[in-house]
């Protein structure tokens, strides 16, 4: 029995010997029991000849990670979204307003905020994150200091607001004056950074569902972010993750907020458009 | 007072007499293990929650003793048989002497 059993596990190792193939599973997300998510969607139009699907990064997780992201209560991003809540109703700044005073109840004015950023700004005449939209009221609107770029309090503001639009779809515009960012983006993704010589590609597009030593490579969706990262305990935001993830090329890495990651972050979410809002989603 | 520490339950409603239930509990605390050093090199001085405990109508359902491995916002999830309708009172107990504590009622049903 145990030599047979011997065997089969060399048989095994022998049919796959240098990949071990993760590739998403079929499960569905339901959060708390109410909230469907559409976690594999067809590949938007400016993507059809790269990929026939887009999926969520929760499919390349293990069972364990995911159940997590299905219970609000099992979710330890859920701890920093409740801060976050602290935060929205405490009044900061010379002008003794709250993100209240202005926004009144989050659940209300926030919804269906986090599926369409980034997204060109009119007076500003730029394509503007959700972080630059949340500095600007923080220092115009309330006379308080800026919060820092992908920091603690950000990220979990940003959770806060993602929140209200989970389960929406993910719909950024790519067209119109926010064309150029998101060029540039797309330039930025294809592009191979670092003594690795890998870009973004390399990775997410060409080698999803593959191990990268002992974890297993997403598209790189990032409609789940701000995540909650099971190795740090701790929100991560995109820009955050960018930074990882063009330091593990060894490369210098763009700055959190710099016009190359606002870019990058738009034609990444691009990526993503009809998957829906997560966050704050479990990840490793 | 340790900073951001807020204690959450879930248990159900309504449970029928004699049924065990399953209980999740989490509280938002950095357990700083007293094993790390800042930035200048001093030693950050431990400050955990020690011990946790939950009972039911005053009768000890559980009774734990953590330690300075325990991760960041401990997370119990524990199964109780339910007798009788009553409350369950959750307690935690911080280094700093600080106590926190909530309830819920559940009711036969």
């Amino acid at each position: 029995m145990k030599f047979k059993a011997m065997t089969a596990i060399a048989a095994l190792a022998i049919s796959v010997p240098f990949m071990a193939s993760a590739d998403a599973d079929d499960d569905e997300l339901v959060v708390n029991g109410e909230i469907k998510m559409v976690t594999k969607a067809a590949a938007p139009a400016h993507l059809a000849d790269n990929l026939d699907e887009v999926i969520s990064g929760w499919h390349f997780r293990s069972d364990e990670t995911q159940v997590m992201q299905a219970d609000d209560f099992d979710n330890p991003g859920m701890i920093f979204v409740e801060q976050a809540m602290d935060d929205w109703n405490t009044v900061m700044g010379s002008k003794d307003k709250s993100c209240a005073s202005c926004h009144g109840d989050v659940e209300e004015s926030m919804a269906g905020v986090r599926a369409v950023y980034p997204k060109w700004n009119d007076s500003k005449e730029t394509v503007y994150t959700m972080e630059m939209q949340i500095n600007d009221c923080l220092t115009d609107g309330m006379g308080a200091e800026p919060w820092k770029k992908s920091g603690a309090k950000m990220a979990r503001m940003e959770a806060l607001i993602s929140v209200q639009s989970r389960g929406m779809p993910v719909n950024v515009a790519i067209d119109g004056p926010a064309e150029a960012t998101w060029e540039l983006g797309k330039e930025l993704y294809y592009t191979r950074t670092g003594q690795l010589d890998l870009s973004c590609a390399s990775c997410h597009e060409v080698n999803y569902g593959n191990n990268i030593r002992s974890d297993h490579l997403s598209q790189g969706q990032i409609n789940g972010f701000p995540v909650y990262r099971l190795k740090n305990a701790k929100l991560t935001t995109a820009h955050g993750r960018f930074k990882g993830c063009v330091r593990d090329t060894r490369a210098e890495t763009y700055k959190p907020g710099s016009p190359e990651f606002i870019a990058l972050e738009l034609y990444v979410a691009s990526r993503g458009n009809g998957l829906s809002v997560e966050a704050p989603s479990v990840r490793n | 007072m340790a900073s951001g520490v807020k204690p959450r339950v879930k248990v159900p409603k309504t449970a029928a007499a004699g049924e065990a239930i399953t209980i999740k509990t989490l509280i938002s605390h950095k357990m700083e293990s007293g094993q790390r050093k800042d930035k200048e090199g001093n030693v950050i001085p431990r400050s955990i929650i020690n011990r946790f405990t939950c009972e039911f109508n005053g009768e000890s359902v559980i009774d734990v003793t953590m330690e300075p491995a325990i991760s960041t916002n401990p997370y119990f999830e524990f199964e109780a048989t339910v007798p009788e309708a009553g409350e369950f009172k959750f307690t935690w107990y911080d280094d700093d002497g600080d106590v926190y504590d909530t309830a819920k009622k559940v009711a036969i049903g």
